[in-house]
């Protein structure tokens, strides 16, 4: 049976290649947005595996919430984005310097 | 056994997507190794005997989120290679951060002093144990009013994404179905009374 040490450590593992991705890609807003999923996804393995191994069903509720607000951040985010490159065609995150001083 | 080769099997393609994700050249197919990576959660988050999130992981996010993120992407006119440079001289910046959380995520997983026992293998539940029963006793009794603000959630998004996206443009011929029927045949027509001329 998978063990409560194995589920972490690849949590952890997914965690850490998405804050990778987060300084690699840099410039790219679309893949930033990706690799925020990536992170909601390794903190949700903790959760279920807190809750099934600790036999505690409302860490799979919160879940659920993560779900909800992790779908409600990427359709405004993206929906940002679309706007974004309307204005300035690009969506190169150092472009994004209009309230700079 | 079985459950632990297909949990190593499962873990490695999940990890490769993730780093194949990170590293794609081309955005669209970050965007699909992504949705690799949703996949093979779906499958672990099987082994672990949660099913109903796996099906909902399944069907919100490879579903609908990540088609959501293909249409953009696809949709946006990006030149990718102008975002990829800084990739390389980020490089070991990435790496170095990426190796410091891996060992103190693992360091403080594996601590033997934390007094969390990692062996532990969970109960295992028998045929007739439906994770959905259990999820839905506590989500509409204990947990009502956040499932109801997580649903007001979701359509603040809904409105707030249709008011970003949408835009009128100057110029564009379109029907005003308010001032069509509004308009009366005083505003329209003129007729004039004259004499009738003689043809030259």
């Amino acid at each position: 049976m998978i063990t409560l040490g194995q589920m972490l450590t690849l949590s952890g593992v997914l965690f850490a290649l998405a804050v990778a991705g987060i300084f690699l890609n840099r410039k790219n807003v679309i893949l930033l947005l990706m690799c925020v999923e990536l992170l909601l996804l390794a903190a949700n393995f903790n959760f279920i595996a807190f809750s099934r191994f600790l036999g505690d069903i409302n860490g799979q509720v919160f879940v659920f919430f993560v779900l909800t607000v992790a779908a409600a951040e990427s359709a405004i985010g993206l929906a940002i984005l679309v706007v974004l490159f309307r204005e300035r065609r690009s969506i190169n995150v150092q472009d994004m310097n209009t309230l700079k001083g | 056994m079985l459950v632990e080769i297909l949990f190593y099997i499962f873990s490695t393609i999940l990890v490769c997507a993730a780093l194949g994700m990170i590293v794609a050249r081309n955005t669209v197919y970050s965007a699909l190794s992504l949705v690799l990576c949703f996949v093979t959660s779906a499958a672990i988050w099987l082994l672990v005997q949660a099913e109903f999130l796996a099906i909902i992981l399944v069907l919100v996010y490879v579903g609908a989120v990540m088609v959501l993120f293909l249409f953009v992407v696809m949709m946006l006119d990006v030149n990718v290679e102008e975002l990829r440079e800084g990739f390389v001289r980020y490089k070991w910046l990435g790496l170095v951060t990426a190796a410091a959380v891996i060992v103190e995520i693992v360091g403080v997983v594996w601590a033997r002093s934390l007094g969390v026992d990692i062996s532990k293998v969970p109960v295992p539940v028998g045929a007739d144990f439906s994770n959905t029963r259990e999820l839905g006793l506590v989500l509409y009794t204990k947990y009502a009013y956040p499932f109801e603000l997580a649903a007001v959630l979701l359509l603040v998004a809904i409105v707030a994404a249709i008011a970003l996206t949408m835009r009128r443009r100057p110029g564009l011929k379109v029907q005003d179905i308010n001032r069509q029927v509004a308009t009366r045949a005083q505003d329209r027509l003129r007729i004039i009374k004259m004499d009738a001329e003689k043809r030259p």
